[in-house]
């Protein structure tokens, strides 16, 4: 890949590119029959805080329903806060909604902003007179995104007729040719294969690293997380039920870590201080770990002949999955 | 303004890719043209004048009504926000610098002025042609008209935006456009030309922006004094008013949407 030029054209100073305090958003559902017709309030952000530094690169997971594309919107500034207060690039999104708009980047996964039946550059030509970007730094920035993403062999193509990985690369496109200092990005890897992702992941670094943009996504891709993101939030009925670094997370998690233990030959399960042998399979055993690895890998090889040793994580989506599933009551905020 | 003319000119562009659409188009508004045409004038065989309307007057105004189907969609297309509300594509709209109602009205011009061009030129001058009429002489009647078109247009605009954000708060617009759609036919003089209605319910008519989508362009390029104000400039000032107030109306509708908007689909 060319570089980018420019390296940190966004300069980080002190104050957090998104700063949230205390927002909540509540929407009124109406349910039952004509006639019966009940209303419910529903609480679909419930008292959220958090900042973002600038250059950073954020995760904010959590199920479907659980008020990521709510917070989206009120970082964005297409649907006002029910209460609290959001800065995003020191402005108030809902009421700054248009210059707002000429400083960050949005991506929706599921949703387009190119033009379904004019080609790809079309639509890209537009962002420029969309944010009063001059030709030039236009077609130097074009030029760059083009070779990045390898946008080349379809630029003539009506949208339509792209693949979903092209038109992700395309939407990508139209929401950075303006330069933007933040970049939100809901779900950007939805229904792509592996090398679309692989992509579009290694650009966003890419980006992060060499322009110093700060990204925010959302996303259900794990993989997407554990290759972008070195701070993950993660939202659940509305609150936020951990903000940390992806160590935390698994800290946080009782999913525990496993020692796998090659041995010289077969033997009964090892018992050692710490450690719970859950299965063996031929010379080869699996150990739950509760305690400091060094130790129990010491004591095992202090008693046995070990041809091999893995320790292994726990993978992040047993982590995710299991802080999903925790009740309610339990789930209280974790932040690391 | 640059953004404004560049979605206009796409838009242009955009709808001239649908080249079997236009053909169709065209040949649908003869043929129907020329069929309400001779129903007319079998009306006006029974009675040579009625209100101010010879048989030659219906048979051009059922060519402007023809002509204008296009730019003024009448019978559709709904403007395809509707539909990114319904849907809640809306979202990537709103994210972009510039006023929904601009956004849209760009769009739509640019719409209406391919129509104009590939479907009401062609389908006005079939109606000249097969019933050999002679087209209006003077220059203020034919630049009246052209006003008259412009006008006419961003009524019609004006009118389905309305249509088209009801669906902030209605969630599906389908029963307002349908509702819309068969009101639009009777009251803009589309059919049948207001002259030809009781007096009193052509006078209530003539007060709905309806008229000005068909009625007051092809009184204009009449020049007929039933025209509100019996001038040109008249008729022109009474479309404008209505473009004004059509657009005003969505203005505040839409600040009011954008404040409540809920975007429907996670």
């Amino acid at each position: 890949m060319p570089d980018l030029p420019a390296a940190a054209a966004h300069p980080a100073p002190a104050d957090p590119i998104v700063d949230v305090r205390g927002l909540g958003r509540s929407f009124t559902v109406s349910e039952g029959p004509f006639l019966r017709r009940t209303r419910r309030t529903v609480h679909a952000v419930a008292d959220v805080g958090f900042t973002v530094p600038r250059g950073a690169i954020v995760g904010y997971l959590g199920p479907n329903g659980a008020g990521k594309s709510t917070t989206m919107k009120m970082l964005t500034g297409i649907l006002s806060p029910s209460s609290g207060t959001v800065r995003v690039a020191g402005l108030e999104p809902a009421r700054q909604r248009t210059r707002l708009a000429a400083r960050i980047g949005v991506v929706f996964g599921q949703r387009t902003t190119l033009w379904w039946d004019l080609p790809l550059r079309d639509s890209l030509a537009l962002t420029r007179h969309l944010y009063h970007v001059p030709a030039t730094d236009h077609a130097r920035r074009l030029a760059e995104l083009t070779e990045l993403l390898e946008l080349g062999p379809f630029l003539r193509t009506p949208v339509r007729q792209l693949s979903l990985g092209q038109r992700m690369r395309g939407d990508l496109t139209a929401a950075l040719l303006h330069d933007p200092e933040l970049l939100v990005l809901d779900e950007p890897t939805i229904g792509l294969d592996v090398v679309s992702k692989s992509t579009i992941r290694e650009f966003l670094l890419k980006l992060n690293a060499e322009r110093g943009t700060t990204i925010l996504l959302t996303t259900h891709d794990l993989g997407d997380v554990e290759r972008l993101c070195r701070r993950v939030m993660v939202i659940d009925h509305g609150r936020l039920a951990f903000d940390g670094d992806i160590a935390a997370l698994r800290d946080s998690a009782p999913a525990p870590r496993t020692l796998v233990v090659d041995l010289a030959a077969p033997t009964a399960p090892i018992t050692v201080a710490g450690a719970r042998c859950v299965a063996v399979e031929g010379p080869r055993q699996w150990l739950e770990l509760d305690a400091n690895p060094a130790a129990v890998i010491a004591a095992v090889a202090a008693e046995h002949e070990v041809a091999d040793l893995t320790l292994r994580e726990p993978d992040i989506e047993e982590v995710v999955a299991d802080l999903y599933r925790r009740p309610a009551g339990e789930r209280g905020r974790i932040t690391a | 303004m640059r953004v404004l003319f560049a979605v206009f000119s796409y838009e242009l562009r955009r709808f001239s890719t649908y080249r079997v659409a236009t053909a169709a188009g065209v040949f649908t508004n003869s043929v129907f043209g020329v069929i309400n045409a001779m129903v007319l004038l079998a009306v006006f065989d029974a009675k040579p004048e009625i209100n101010g309307y010879v048989a030659e007057d219906a048979v051009l105004q059922v060519f402007v009504a023809q002509a204008m189907i296009g730019p003024v969609a009448i019978f559709g297309p709904p403007l395809d926000l509707a539909d990114r509300i319904r849907t809640g594509e809306i979202a990537v709209d709103l994210l972009r610098p510039v006023h929904p109602l601009l956004w849209w009205l760009a769009h739509d011009l640019g719409r209406a002025a391919f129509s104009l061009a590939f479907r009401s030129a062609p389908t006005f001058t079939v109606g000249l042609l097969v019933f050999a009429l002679p087209p209006p002489a003077a220059p203020e009647q034919w630049a009246g008209f052209a006003a008259a078109i412009l006008l006419a247009t961003l009524v019609g605009f004006g009118l389905r935006y309305l249509y088209a954000i009801s669906g902030f708060w209605l969630m599906d617009t389908r029963g307002v456009h349908a509702t819309a759609w068969l009101l639009g036919t009777f009251a803009s003089g589309m059919v049948l030309p207001l002259v030809l209605f009781p007096d009193a319910m052509a006078q209530v008519l003539r007060l709905l922006p309806f008229a000005a989508l068909v009625q007051v362009p092809a009184e204009i390029l009449m020049d007929k004094a039933t025209l509100p104000g019996g001038t040109i400039a008249g008729g022109l000032a009474y479309q404008a008013a209505w473009a004004a107030a059509l657009i005003a109306i969505g203005t505040l509708l839409t600040a009011r949407a954008t404040r409540k908007v809920v975007v429907q689909g996670g």
